[in-house]
């Protein structure tokens, strides 16, 4: 179908951006590349009154490694992203998860941080913001609020943030030391995943662990991390052994709530265990 | 692209389309496979799922292959937009057109632009294997070839031995 009417703004600035958010109360979504929401105006899902398109306003557009974080603003696309050397030098889990958002043709328009803002339960991005502890900056006509990841997600499609906050930026921590992975499985490359896992980890020099977290995506109403593995893992040597042990602790705390076509709830736990087992194998190489 | 403070349903857009400059008014709503479409006829984009998953509508916005079904006309203020009419030599086939000639890379041909354009919008060197041109190829759904013939195709025009 076609999206229903409404009114379209492209400001200049963040801070006309916002008024007119808080002017149209609620009624106002914030546009930026549209992958999400373009397709939620063609089926009617969506209505809002006001489209506020960001896609001129300066502030945004920043993608910049400072004081130990990597800054990505609200209109930088997947595509600058997942090209940039700054971005696979510093934060390696966001460079290798990019590929598997959509298609090339989503990529080039879509967002990290409308990724993120969409929280779609099966996306990648909202998973690595959780996985990396990534801040979220949400702006508002009257101030600024930093939201952590873990207390972001609230649900499938469902944020913290309020009608009249932009998420203008996502921080995510930076650091040259760590490995990272996802794995998931999707019916065809470029599909929302069935269920998948975004991890990081740092090892000592005698192949400890020091660092790990792992995000599920897919498997329950919002990503979530998987606490009893990376306690599991915490200061040991991964074997072969140990990844069979966490494979079993994934599949068996994973909140799986999801259910569709492809898999029901109980297959999604299971393969949990196994995509754990494949990242965390993969990080230990 | 100019900015456009208060919020309005109609505005002017200005582009380049297929070289050639543009300027008219839309709905705020309008797609930008309708414009292109619609309001300056050029009916080689297609419209298959119209919610950003099939590929039929893929066009060029600044050199970069896009989902013009779920891009508003709007977004396109300022910008330059290739078709695949655009990509298409005035006389005979583009190398890549021919080769999906010779190779089965079509049948009805409902999906064969938007395969031709996201092809017209990367280079060689970006997909150096099979696997990657896979992976480049799965944003454009075909349900006629089983995909064998494209990716032929794209390896025969791209010098590739299969």
């Amino acid at each position: 179908m076609k999206p229903p009417p409404f009114e379209y703004a492209r400001p200049e600035s963040l801070d006309e951006a916002l008024r007119i958010l808080s002017e149209y109360d609620g009624e106002a979504r914030v546009l930026a590349g549209g992958q999400s929401l373009i397709p939620l105006l063609n089926f009617r899902l969506a209505r809002p009154q006001v489209l506020v398109d960001i896609a001129l306003v300066r502030e945004l557009r920043q993608l910049v490694v400072e004081l130990g974080v990597l800054r990505i603003g609200a209109s930088v696309t997947q595509h600058t992203v997942e090209h940039s050397s700054e971005a696979a030098r510093w934060c390696p889990l966001l460079t290798k998860a990019l590929p598997l958002v959509g298609h090339l043709q989503n990529r080039v328009r879509g967002t990290v941080v409308g990724s993120i803002a969409h929280a779609d339960p099966a996306a990648e991005m909202p998973a690595v913001a959780l996985a990396l502890d990534a801040t979220m900056v949400a702006r508002s006509a009257t101030g600024v609020r930093e939201i952590p990841a873990q207390r972001f997600f609230l649900g499938p499609f469902t944020t913290a943030l309020k009608h009249d906050e932009i998420l203008a930026e996502v921080r995510f921590p930076t650091s040259r030391k760590t490995r990272a992975a996802v794995t998931e499985v999707a019916p065809r490359s470029g599909d929302f995943a069935i269920a998948g896992v975004a991890g990081k980890l740092v090892t000592t020099r005698t192949g400890k662990v020091r660092d790990v977290a792992l995000a599920l995506f897919g498997v329950g109403g919002s990503p979530q991390r998987l606490r009893e593995v990376e306690v599991r893992l915490a200061g040991e040597r991964i074997t072969g052994d140990l990844l069979d042990q966490v494979a079993a602790v994934a599949s068996h705390t994973a909140r799986a709530d999801s259910e569709d076509v492809h898999a029901d709830a109980a297959y999604r736990a299971h393969v949990s265990g196994e995509l754990v087992r494949r990242a965390v194998g993969e990080m230990a190489r | 692209m100019k900015p456009v403070p208060e919020p309005t349903g109609r505005l002017s857009v200005s582009m380049s389309v297929n070289g050639r400059s543009i300027e008219l008014v839309v709905d705020a709503r309008r797609l930008l496979a309708d414009v292109l479409r619609e309001d300056l006829g050029l009916t080689g984009t297609h419209i298959g799922c119209e919610q950003g998953v099939c590929g039929a509508c893929t066009v060029l916005v600044e050199g970069r292959p896009v989902r013009s079904c779920i891009m508003l006309g709007v977004q396109a203020d300022g910008c330059e937009v290739t078709t695949v009419e655009g990509v298409t030599p005035r006389d005979g086939l583009s190398p890549m057109q021919q080769a999906f000639k010779d190779h089965h890379g079509l049948q009805c041909g409902f999906c064969t632009p938007g395969f031709l354009v996201t092809l017209a919008g990367v280079t060689p060197q970006e997909y150096p294997d099979e696997q990657s041109i896979r992976e480049l190829l799965s944003g454009n759904v075909c349900r006629c070839t089983g995909y064998e013939g494209i990716l032929e195709a794209v390896m025969a025009a791209w010098g590739r031995d299969r």
